[in-house]
């Protein structure tokens, strides 16, 4: 991109360009991105409470978070008279910025990357951990006892589940001996047994403890302890109204998105999909493919913060207690183990066994998903009488 | 002037004026924010010199992990919200003085280096860090830092039992408060 | 035009420097006192990466030495607000001066 535009600019200017080529296009997916997502994330939510969500708006009421975008643009932008103005009114854009700088290094297929920074992992949970700084801030400049609370909550969550969560990246890094995300998912080129979760028990179990650490450190419930409704009122972002309300909360989708891609890369194949015999780059040519890669990568992210939000509707929200406990009492010794028995396996274990394992992994997985998909298709029996609901919901035919 | 230059002036101004607020803000809360401006600038100074694994150790060790546990001290420690401690003129006066006249001393000395030319060879990455730490040399003959190594690995240790230590839950028997006994 | 190259560096660390003695000299609160050494630790930090850069056979050893005075620093961080939260419990408050208990 660099290259191509220093041909034409003095190469300063180039740099810039791209440079702000590369950010509109990461604010553009970041905005589009919390649009559909909060879209989702009331359907998901409607139909799992079996309601409908948003359906006036649009065909589905697709553009219900436009009209509430626009919405909250015209509200007005209020700062309490108790609150610590200035550092009030940055602490959306730190939490937005970190969130934002986290997309550079992501890549969502070959070449598609802002900077392919030799250390993209190490790089992008180090900007996905600053992300708390925003909320800690907004609930100490907010001035009110509610904020506080949440903003020392957020604090002390994610410091802690960062741990945990640097110790599962670790596990596929240690199989990669790269910390470079592109060359990561490359190396998950082929069929989905190549993924690095069906590598060995030890990264299968990682998967899952990095996906429950990244969904509290992106303080989604049932770990969102910082917003606590049923305590803070709305915990740290209590006082904020408006533009700087949602920021927020497109900081909070990306980074939710940011996580998600995050874990695709490391254990899902990046945006490889799995079952194709060939490389779509190399059997539609470079724009066709790169374009189906990218789809790739975002539908495999979508699906995990489908998961993150199906978690969200399901589970109760933990206590305080509780949270610090699952941390620090499970999450991190697991991780250790894992960590450590990774490397062993690295070393101790023939290619003969591991390629068995890998097979035998990823078998039972898919058999599982077949199993547990034909459970879910089959038609639920109407076998209630006209006028009364069936299911689990007819009348009970207990002798009562 | 360069865009290089250009991005080292932005990236030094921002740092110094960020460091020149900690020490002038008298709430503690902001000056660690000032703080918090101030480590993100260095970060950026460090990817700037090509040095991508120390960018990175900055924002995650500094940004991630210090900085929010210096916040956390700051605001269990304030005595009523927005805190200001503001400082007297004698001591603007003397601590004042004091760095300026260090400062000027370590322009004089800093200015009589020799300046090398900034080379656009890349700095050894992870691998050779990672190697070196772990006392493989990067070429035969160079020195291996093996011992720093293992000796900063035992004071974390030490420092992890220290601070478990220190911050365990102790009983206060005069404590009139039978319910804040927590602490 | 003048080129920014080592001296550059070394002078905005030396400013970093001079900031973070202020702050220890005239920071009562403990707190304060700690930032001014992060703020001393990172420029001395500075100074060992801009060597890595510009003095070829630094080019390793900058490294090596900035990432352990980072893990230094974080441990430092630790212990002192470990300290710090103690001498709050005791005295309730962080006032560098009124830590006068071994004062004979």
């Amino acid at each position: 991109m660099i290259d191509f535009l220093s041909e034409y600019l003095p190469n300063g200017l180039a740099i810039l360009l791209a440079a702000l080529l590369a950010a509109a296009v990461i604010v553009g997916f970041m905005g589009v991105s919390a649009l559909l997502l909060i879209w989702g994330e009331r359907k998901i939510s409607g139909r799992i409470q079996d309601r409908l969500g948003p359906t006036r708006v649009g065909p589905f009421g697709l553009l219900q978070s436009l009209a509430d975008g626009i919405k909250l643009i015209a509200k007005e932008d209020t700062t309490p008279a108790a609150a610590d103005a200035t550092l009030f009114r940055l602490a959306p854009y730190l939490a937005f910025c970190a969130t934002f700088i986290a997309f550079i290094a992501l890549p969502a297929a070959p070449n598609v990357i802002a900077v392919d920074l030799s250390i993209g992992v190490f790089f992008v949970l180090a900007v996905l951990s600053s992300e708390v700084f925003g909320v800690l801030l907004a609930g100490y400049a907010s001035g009110s006892k509610w904020s506080i609370y949440g903003g020392l909550r957020e604090a002390a969550q994610v410091v802690s589940y960062e741990v945990p969560r640097s110790l599962c990246v670790l596990v596929p890094v240690v199989l990669a001996g790269t910390l470079n995300l592109t060359a990561m998912s490359q190396q998950q080129i082929g069929y989905f047994w190549n993924w690095n979760l069906f590598h060995d028990p030890f990264t299968f179990v990682a998967f899952f403890i990095f996906f429950t650490t990244a969904t509290a450190s992106c303080k989604r419930a049932p770990f969102d302890l910082a917003e606590a409704e049923s305590e803070l009122v709305a915990g740290f972002h209590t006082e904020y109204s408006g533009i700087r309300w949602s920021y927020f909360f497109m900081a909070e989708y990306g980074s939710m998105f940011a996580v998600s891609g995050l874990a695709a890369i490391l254990f899902l194949g990046g945006w490889h999909t799995g079952f194709l015999p060939f490389e779509p780059v190399e059997r539609w040519g470079l724009w066709m493919g790169s374009l189906f890669d990218v789809l790739v990568f975002i539908g495999k992210g979508y699906l995990l913060v489908f998961v993150m939000m199906w978690m969200r509707w399901t589970l109760p929200r933990l206590r305080i207690d509780q949270v610090m406990m699952t941390c620090l009492k499970y999450f991190l010794p697991i991780s250790c183990v894992l960590l450590l028995g990774v490397c062993l396996w690295q070393l101790l274990v023939s290619p003969r066994v591991g390629e068995a394992v890998r097979y035998i992994l990823a078998g039972s997985v898919t058999l599982g998903g077949i199993v547990v998909g034909l459970q879910l298709l089959r038609p639920i029996p109407n076998t209630a009488p006209a006028g009364e609901l069936p299911g689990v919901w007819a009348r009970p035919t207990s002798k009562l | 002037m360069t865009f290089h230059d250009a991005l080292f002036l932005i990236l030094a101004t921002a740092s110094a004026v960020s460091a020149l607020g900690v020490v002038v803000s008298s709430s503690i809360i902001r000056s660690a924010i000032w703080l918090l401006f101030m480590l993100m600038g260095v970060s950026g100074l460090y990817f700037f010199l090509g040095a991508e694994f120390l960018g990175a150790a900055q924002l995650i060790v500094y940004v991630g992990g210090t900085m929010v546990l210096v916040v956390f001290g700051g605001m269990l420690t304030t005595r009523g919200p927005f805190d200001h401690v503001p400082v007297g003129l004698v001591g603007w006066v003397l601590g004042g003085g004091l760095s300026l006249a260090l400062f000027a001393l370590l322009v004089q000395a800093s200015l009589s280096f020799v300046s090398h030319p900034r080379t656009d060879t890349a700095l050894p990455g992870t691998g050779p860090l990672g190697l070196t730490l772990l006392g493989v040399p990067e070429t035969p003959g160079q020195t291996a830092y093996l011992l720093p190594f293992e000796i900063v690995s035992i004071h974390l240790l030490v420092v992890l039992i220290a601070a478990a230590y220190l911050a365990r839950a102790k009983r206060r028997p005069t404590s009139t408060h039978p319910e804040a006994d927590h602490g | 035009m003048v080129e920014f190259g080592f001296p550059a560096f070394l002078v905005l660390s030396a400013f970093l420097f001079a900031c973070g003695l202020t702050c220890l000299a005239t920071k009562r609160n403990a707190i304060g006192i700690l930032m001014g050494v992060e703020l001393i630790l990172n420029a001395a930090n500075l100074n060992f990466v801009a060597a890595a850069r510009f003095v070829p056979t630094f080019r390793l050893e900058g490294q090596v030495f900035a990432v352990l005075v980072i893990v230094l620093a974080a441990a430092e961080a630790a212990v002192a607000l470990a300290i710090f939260l103690n001498f709050y419990n005791n005295h309730a408050t962080v006032n560098v001066e009124n830590a006068t208990d071994l004062k004979g």
